[in-house]
């Protein structure tokens, strides 16, 4: 009934603007041929229609990718609709977007040889009730990304689960204007990653058994730099203990196993009314980007950090990162819950109201040995920063996950 | 009853080509938004890919794209009174309306006969570029339409002798416009004079003859492959450009990698040297650097072009085999590359 109405309204939609183009349902099914049948599906769909993915398992041998604005790809439901990449032959990800307004539901990918789901330049892009897995758990063999749009205006994440990604579960890169929000990430290197964008919401999501939980952040030498405004509240992050399993090159190798939440080199990042714990290394790790760079555009310092409101649970009884079991050693035998770098010195410290032991270990210089840290308690924080404006997207994007 | 068949079509194909001729490529059917579902229907091709029609004008590429071994006839037709510009610099071809480029792409047998597994069409619509994949049909006399692209297994050596059985990808149609897109608008790749080779001066003289052409010389790029054209930096770079920066440049696919090979000067860190992998996922590997000047057995570039790994393999597209020649080319580079 649902679905009729949607129908209705999509039909009703496109009556209202021109050309006025009847919106069809293509119907496709799982058999020997689902490849081609799928692909050219795909290309054949004109603005508007709904490519309706009946129930089974669709054996795939190459990459798909769609490239006609305002479609909708709908299966039947994350457990019923699989798209298998495990025999994939060729391509950088399972399912490739390049236009705009296009809704993603209802269906999942499995073992893509590369990225689950990439959309590039897809604005107004929304993924719903999604599951991208590596159904064998952790592997350095899986794919990188497990839902990754990338260079887009307006993103909606909404209700997905994503595991086993060797890089991000869920990765959103060079964007504006984003929600992420009542997802799951599950055993993935990084859970949720927010990279080199602007204006993000990641909220009501749970990002557990991964490496790190919910990571923000700012990387050189890429064509959107200055990553700024997140707001991370409301998620739960606990439990990030799985082994950092990403190829050593990798930049989330860097990630130390055991981490919540962490911000590297970003601007205006407030984490608040989260639930994080059970992570062995920390739960909050501020720092800057500690590699050499020469891009002229980039700020490697983080700043206008800012948690408050945070319930924290045990963290830092077995930290990973350099220097870690030192400082845990010299503070009895525990590394702090909340941990900054130092970079940049005092006006970059950010600004934490929770009320657990936050600690700056004194980096001020980016160059810096871990060794030499001069770790000395963060000051409580007594003021809050302004509220960053909540993040709104177009109106034809939250009906869409209606 | 299939010999009696194969005759017929011996015999019609022979018929088509006394009546060559007569035969002429159908600009209506280059010009039609509606994608033929046969390639007979251009009329690029006088019943088989040996007869090309005699409006074709056939081309090839100094430096070509690396298609796991496949050999490549090319070829461009041009509509009737209308010119091409040829643009300053390495002299691209600015193409008119009615313009169709061709490109075949197939194995020598055994008895050294050429056999097409597919050609590719990029047709100068008044849209704009649009690109069709067709798929040879075994007679080797008809190729259908495959938008959706397909993979047809093939076995074949490599020039250094290797046997390779692959199953060889046919692109689909979005997977054309992947490397043949700048900033969403598809154009043609290789037309570009200062990487042209013509068998025949007159061929030459044919694409030019009503040709506006720029002031100042078009400076011919380098054989990747001949030592004699060029040294060894510009061979290298000549690869990267014909290899990589169709996707890898400011407006290509590859965009958000922050990585160019487009021939143009954006500095040492967006060439690939000493820059980290910042989202190339398991693309790098176990390596910090793109290109570790001096070191290629510790440069992701060189890594990925060694993968047959989907998802570390790069190019992304129309790669099942290893380019040997083309990897033993870029680790001299790197080799001798000095470091900062």
């Amino acid at each position: 009934m649902n679905m009729r109405i949607a129908a209705c309204i999509t039909v009703l939609a496109s009556l209202s603007l021109s050309p006025p183009v009847m919106a069809k349902t293509i119907t496709v099914a799982a058999g020997a041929n689902a490849q081609e049948q799928l692909q050219e599906a795909l290309i054949m769909a004109e603005s508007g229609d709904v490519i309706a993915l009946a129930a089974g398992r669709y054996v795939l041998s190459d990459g798909l990718s769609l490239d006609v604005n305002k479609v909708t790809v709908q299966g039947a439901g994350a457990k019923d609709t699989i798209l298998d990449f495990t025999g994939q032959q060729g391509a950088g990800e399972g399912l490739l977007v390049t236009s705009d307004d296009v809704v993603l539901r209802d269906f999942a990918v499995e073992n893509s040889k590369g990225d689950g789901i990439k959309s590039k330049g897809a604005d107004r892009i929304v993924y719903h009730h999604l599951r991208v897995e590596w159904t064998g758990g952790p592997k350095e063999t899986n794919g990188a990304y497990g839902i990754y749009p990338v260079e887009s205006q307006d993103v909606l994440i909404d209700s997905v689960i994503v595991r086993g990604a060797s890089d991000a579960g869920i990765y959103v890169g060079q964007s504006r204007n984003i929600i992420v929000r009542d997802s799951i990430a599950i055993e993935n290197v990084a859970g949720i990653e927010i990279e080199n964008s602007f204006d993000a919401d990641v909220h009501d999501n749970i990002a557990t058994r991964n490496t790190g939980g919910i990571l923000v952040f700012d990387l050189p030498n890429l064509p959107q730099t200055g990553g700024h405004n997140v707001r991370i509240f409301e998620n739960i992050v606990t439990d990030n203990m799985t082994p950092n399993f990403a190829p050593k090159g990798n930049i989330v190798a860097n990630v130390p196993t055991g981490t919540g939440i962490m911000v590297m080199a970003n601007k205006n990042v407030h984490v608040f009314d989260n639930v994080i714990g059970d992570n062995g290394t920390t739960n909050v790790m501020v720092v800057g980007y500690r590699f050499p760079q020469n891009d002229a555009r980039y700020d490697p310092y983080p700043s206008g950090v800012a948690l408050w409101d945070n319930q924290h649970l045990r963290a830092g009884w077995d930290p990973k990162f350099p220097g870690g079991t030192q400082i845990a050693a010299a503070l009895g035998g525990n590394f702090p819950s909340v941990f900054w770098d130092g970079a940049g010195g005092a006006d970059k410290a950010p600004l934490v109201a929770d009320s657990v032991m936050a600690l700056s270990l004194g980096l001020t210089v980016l160059g810096a040995d871990p060794s030499t840290a001069k770790p000395e308690p963060l000051k409580p924080a007594t003021t809050r920063p302004a509220a960053l404006p909540a993040i709104v997207i177009p109106a034809s994007m939250e009906a869409a996950v209606q | 009853m299939r010999l009696f068949l194969s005759a017929l079509a011996l015999l019609s194909a022979a018929v088509s080509g006394t009546a060559a001729q007569q035969t002429a490529v159908s600009q209506a059917a280059i010009l039609s938004e509606g994608a033929p579902a046969t390639l007979s229907s251009f009329g690029f091709f006088n019943g088989s890919v040996d007869r090309p029609a005699p409006e074709l004008i056939p081309y090839a590429l100094r430096t070509p794209l690396f298609s796991d071994y496949a050999e490549k006839q090319r070829f461009i037709f041009l509509p009737k009174n209308a010119a091409i510009t040829v643009e300053a610099g390495e002299g691209r071809l600015a193409f008119p309306v009615g313009t169709a480029i061709i490109k075949s792409f197939g194995y020598s047998d055994a008895k050294g006969s050429y056999k097409p597994i597919e050609t590719r069409v990029l047709l100068h619509q008044t849209q704009g570029w649009i690109a069709l994949p067709y798929v040879w049909r075994a007679d080797g006399i008809e190729a259908d339409l495959r938008m959706g692209g397909t993979r047809v297994s093939v076995s074949f050596k490599t020039p250094s002798g290797t046997a390779q059985d692959i199953h060889y990808a046919v692109p689909n149609k979005n997977q054309c416009k992947q490397c043949h897109a700048s900033a969403g608008v598809i154009a043609p790749i290789g037309p570009r004079l200062a990487n042209m080779e013509f068998a025949k001066t007159a061929d030459k003289k044919r694409l030019l003859s009503s040709a506006i052409m720029p002031a100042g010389n078009i400076i011919q790029w380098p054989k990747w492959d001949d030592p004699k054209s060029g040294p060894l930096a510009d061979r290298a770079t000549a690869y990267l450009r014909i290899n990589c920066g169709h996707c890898h440049n400011t407006s290509g696919s590859a965009s958000n990698s922050g990585l160019y090979f487009d021939g143009m000067d954006h500095g040492p860190a967006n060439a690939g040297i000493n820059k980290r992998p910042v989202a190339a996922g398991r693309g790098a590997g176990d390596f910090d650097f793109v290109i570790k000047p001096g070191d290629p057995a510790r440069s992701i570039l060189i890594y990925r072009m060694k993968s047959l790994d989907p998802g570390v393999a790069m190019p992304e597209l129309g790669r099942s085999t290893v380019h040997v020649e083309g990897v033993r080319l870029l680790e001299e580079w790197i080799k001798v590359m000095k470091a900062g």
